[in-house]
């Protein structure tokens, strides 16, 4: 019997309609865990460098975490996996929500999408009946409106339904997988599903899923239940508020937006607006959230409510989470009301919160600098949030300049010319950012931005302290019952820490205390996304409830499979090479791992140059980023290795010579 | 059946506040969890004997408990708006019948009931609602004296009302005959 995982994947071949039941090797599950990582290594065996994110090759997985669908607390996890139309590598943005144990208890731990349908079709998968059935009465349909017409004409209002609205449809590039309450946004996995022709996936599952020990598994998820109720009576100190306590940062609860709305930039990630809040627009703006919610929600087991049903007047309800009640209002230089009318309009569409308000206000910035003309918008308001509305119809639709403005802000820039590529200013690796722009540079920041391939911050920071306590004795104070750190050196890195003086940004945290924070935090969120964790209790915050020591425990007493720190470390960092390797393979190098150039005013080329190669090295990647033969076959990943030697990656001399490097240095 | 005598006891409600639900459904996993054989060792929420009701976009969240099984749905169906919401009228319903798959076994069809997670300190939905939405209260009251039903008793009730009394008898004898030429 197979433990916490179902042991079956379903394979669906959309070109020639034919469904599969495909039994998986415990062996892989043991090396790669599952999720992300058993993702991963579908993506190497199967997705080549030749293949392009629009072929019928390209695969598409939506696949639960090991422990979804287990009691664990918050296991409610989605990992999305494909080529994104966008960056060109492997995209793995993931939804909480409800669809992963749904897809559990339907006896399936994921979903293999390859071809391509002729027609727009939805999955149906109850239980042990799978069927692909026409969708084109769904065609141009929102993404929350798809969902619940699919649930009542199957007469199964428990279905669990993942849909792409028009955006998906018409492959904007950074369109999404709405599903509810929760979302797969981030590389354009919308697009994918839309050129697929797949509308939507509904599942409905009523089988069991099992536990190897029962009664220890119970034990550790009441002790997560223990520590979250700790974690709420005491919020952590001298952090901004949305960071003292657990969850995603609580968005759709708080009104004071005094430091996003002062500290993030406006309009194209361009203006910081200090002094922006005042008590006036505190009242309007809370007089609109409050007027609009009509109730704080969970995902999937969980007792933290990150989530909101949002009723703006006149329009229909929808549901929201984390920032993108902001990213519109601000790249407008608007206000909540119109944040909150457009994300509803954007939400139907299904597309990513982050990339398309600053697509827009791109697309204006190039109005305004002469690169585009009036004649590139026909018939544009002369109202600023009307031309908003104006762009996202012309976006999702793909009309006009907004067929090109559907590739984002990088490819935009390339197609449009003449100096736009100026504007395309707040991307790496081809993907929008947060809109966000700092003084000094941060060293750990500045390496999780540029090693990250989730290619978002927010999936690879947590854990450790944005920045030091001004007070030495309140540092200490807070390592007095930091039981998640994985050493305890950590903790004497953040005791030295200081705002000023020697041990202070950009030459402390050192390089080498960098790399071990950095490998720390990144590690987390890798663990998470195999086992469908979500990173609102575990990776994301400080002293979160899961960590590196009871993690372990939880997939030995779950799973099945013996497991402790030492072994979970080297499957974590398994899987994790395994994701490199795939974008390794599709070109991906040192030049592509960069912040954007303006993220900080004050730089450090030679600092950050040092910070790369010392993680490389910690990593076992050689100056390019590229992992080494000998780095590869001690992770078990010799198959990674001889590809790599077939195609000219790395030579066998080439790894010699970093060797003979390393031994040197 | 039972004594008509009046005695001292405990009376056991949760309390369900469907303002502090939160639709997160940890009350059917933990209850999946606890009647599961072995203990724990499954979890299905098909199999709970608590049900969210749950309708986001209506916001309509109603934790329902399984009551008694009933062999027959009701004749007509009333609906009831609160605050503006439109609600079912088995959205309060605790039966397990035939108009509807809540509170049965997904394989058997057999009718659950809620037990009150009959041996722990509190039924287990109670303990894992951090939101507070399922509380316990505990308060004494006199009440006539009754036999509970045991479990197999209920599904043993509502085979008969399926197949007939007489079957049931027959088939019983029948297995037990079986089983003796083992």
């Amino acid at each position: 019997m197979r433990y916490a995982e179902t042991g079956f994947n379903l394979e669906v071949d959309l070109t020639r309609g034919n469904i599969e039941k495909q039994a998986t090797d415990p062996g892989e599950t043991e090396l790669y865990l599952g999720g992300l990582g058993t993702n991963a290594k579908i993506l190497w065996d199967r997705v080549g460098p030749e293949v392009t994110p629009f072929s019928p090759e390209n695969l598409l997985i939506f696949s639960a975490g090991l422990l979804c669908g287990t009691p664990a607390t918050g296991c409610n996890r989605t990992i999305v996996s494909t080529i994104s139309p966008q960056t060109e590598l492997m995209a793995f943005s993931m939804m909480g929500g409800f669809f992963a144990p749904e897809l559990k208890y339907a006896g399936y731990d994921k979903v293999v999408l390859r071809g391509k349908s002729e027609k727009l079709v939805y999955l149906w998968i109850h239980n042990d009946t799978v069927e692909i059935r026409d969708a084109s009465h769904l065609a141009g349909k929102g993404a929350i409106e798809t969902a619940e017409q699919i649930r009542q004409e199957l007469d199964q209002p428990k279905a669990q339904v993942a849909a792409i609205g028009l955006a998906g449809e018409n492959r904007v590039y950074y369109a999404s997988v709405e599903q509810g309450r929760s979302s797969a946004s981030r590389g354009g996995i919308g697009a994918v599903m839309g050129d697929k022709r797949v509308k939507a996936i509904a599942v409905r599952g009523t089988k069991d899923i099992n536990l190897a020990k029962p009664e220890e598994f119970l034990s550790l998820c009441n002790d997560v239940l223990a520590y979250i109720k700790h974690r709420e009576d005491n919020p952590i100190k001298g952090v901004m508020p949305i960071l003292a306590g657990l969850g995603s940062p609580q968005e759709m609860k708080v009104h004071d937006e005094k430091w996003h709305t002062e500290n993030f930039m406006w309009g194209n990630s361009r203006t910081r607006r200090k002094g922006f809040w005042n008590e006036d627009i505190e009242k309007q703006w809370t007089d609109t959230l409050e007027g609009a919610r009509t109730r704080l929600i969970s995902c999937f087991n969980c007792p933290m409510k990150c989530g909101a049903t949002l009723s703006m007047p006149g329009l229909p309800t929808y549901m929201m989470k984390c920032f993108t009640k902001l990213t519109y209002t601000m790249a407008a230089y608007s206000d909540l009301d119109f944040g909150l009318r457009i994300a509803q309009k954007a939400t139907e569409y299904g597309l990513d919160g982050f990339s398309a308000p600053q697509v827009m206000a791109f697309a204006l910035e190039l109005l305004e600098a002469g690169i585009l003309s009036k004649d590139d918008f026909p018939g544009l308001p002369e109202g600023n949030e009307d031309r908003f509305y104006y762009l996202l119809d012309m976006i999702v639709k793909r009309e006009g300049i907004g067929d090109v403005l559907a590739k984002g802000t990088y490819w935009a820039a390339q197609e449009i010319g003449n100096g736009a590529e100026e504007y395309a200013h707040n991307t790496i690796k081809k993907h929008e950012q947060l809109p966000l722009k700092l003084s000094m540079l941060n060293p750990i920041y500045f390496l999780m931005y540029s090693i990250g391939e989730k290619i978002n911050i927010t999936q690879i920071e947590g854990q450790f302290p944005q920045a030091p306590f001004p007070k030495k004795e309140h540092r200490e104070k807070f390592c007095e019952d930091w039981i998640q750190v994985p050493h305890e050196k950590f903790k004497q890195y953040f005791i030295d820490w200081e705002l000023r003086g020697e041990n202070s940004i950009p030459y402390y945290p050192t390089v080498d205390m960098t790399c071990d924070i950095v490998e720390w935090q990144e590690m987390m969120h890798y663990i998470d996304d195999a086992l469908g964790q979500c990173a609102g209790l575990s990776s994301f915050p400080l002293k979160p409830p899961y960590h590196i020591h009871n993690y372990p425990k939880f997939i030995s007493a779950g799973a099945g499979i013996e497991m402790d720190e030492e072994k979970l470390t080297r499957a974590a960092k398994r899987y994790r090479t395994l994701v490199r390797a795939v974008n390794i393979r599709r070109g991906m190098r040192r030049k592509d791992e960069k912040p954007p150039e303006d993220h900080w005013k004050k730089r450090f080329p030679e600092l950050e140059e040092k910070l790369l190669d010392a993680y490389y090295k910690l990593k076992g990647w050689n100056e390019e980023g590229i992992p080494t033969k000998e780095a590869l076959e001690k992770m078990d990943l010799g198959y990674v290795a001889d590809d790599f030697i077939q195609r000219g990656i790395i030579t066998d001399e080439e790894t010699a010579d970093v060797q003979k490097e390393t031994q040197t240095q | 059946m039972g004594s008509k005598e009046k005695e001292k006891k405990t009376i056991k409600t949760i309390k369900i506040d469907v303002d502090k639900c939160n639709g997160c459904r940890a009350c059917e996993v933990i209850c999946s969890s606890f009647h599961a054989s072995p203990k724990y060792s499954s979890n299905n929420p098909a199999r709970s004997r608590i049900r969210i009701i749950r309708e986001p976009l209506r916001d309509i969240y109603v934790p329902v408990y399984a009551g008694e099984y009933t062999m027959a749905e009701c004749a007509g169906r009333d609906k009831y708006t609160i605050d503006g919401k439109q609600y079912d009228e088995c959205s309060f319903c605790r039966a397990s019948c035939p108009s509807r798959e809540e509170f049965k076994e997904p394989d058997s069809g057999l009718p659950l009931k809620c037990d009150m997670c009959e041996g722990e300190d509190e039924p287990l939905c109670v303990k894992w609602c951090l939101v507070d939405a399922l509380t316990l209260e505990e308060r004494e009251e006199e009440v006539e004296e009754q036999e509970e039903m045991e479990d197999l008793e209920i599904g043993l009730e509502s085979l008969a009302d399926k197949y007939g009394m007489q079957t049931i008898m027959d088939t019983l004898a029948r297995m037990s005959t079986d089983d003796k030429s083992k």
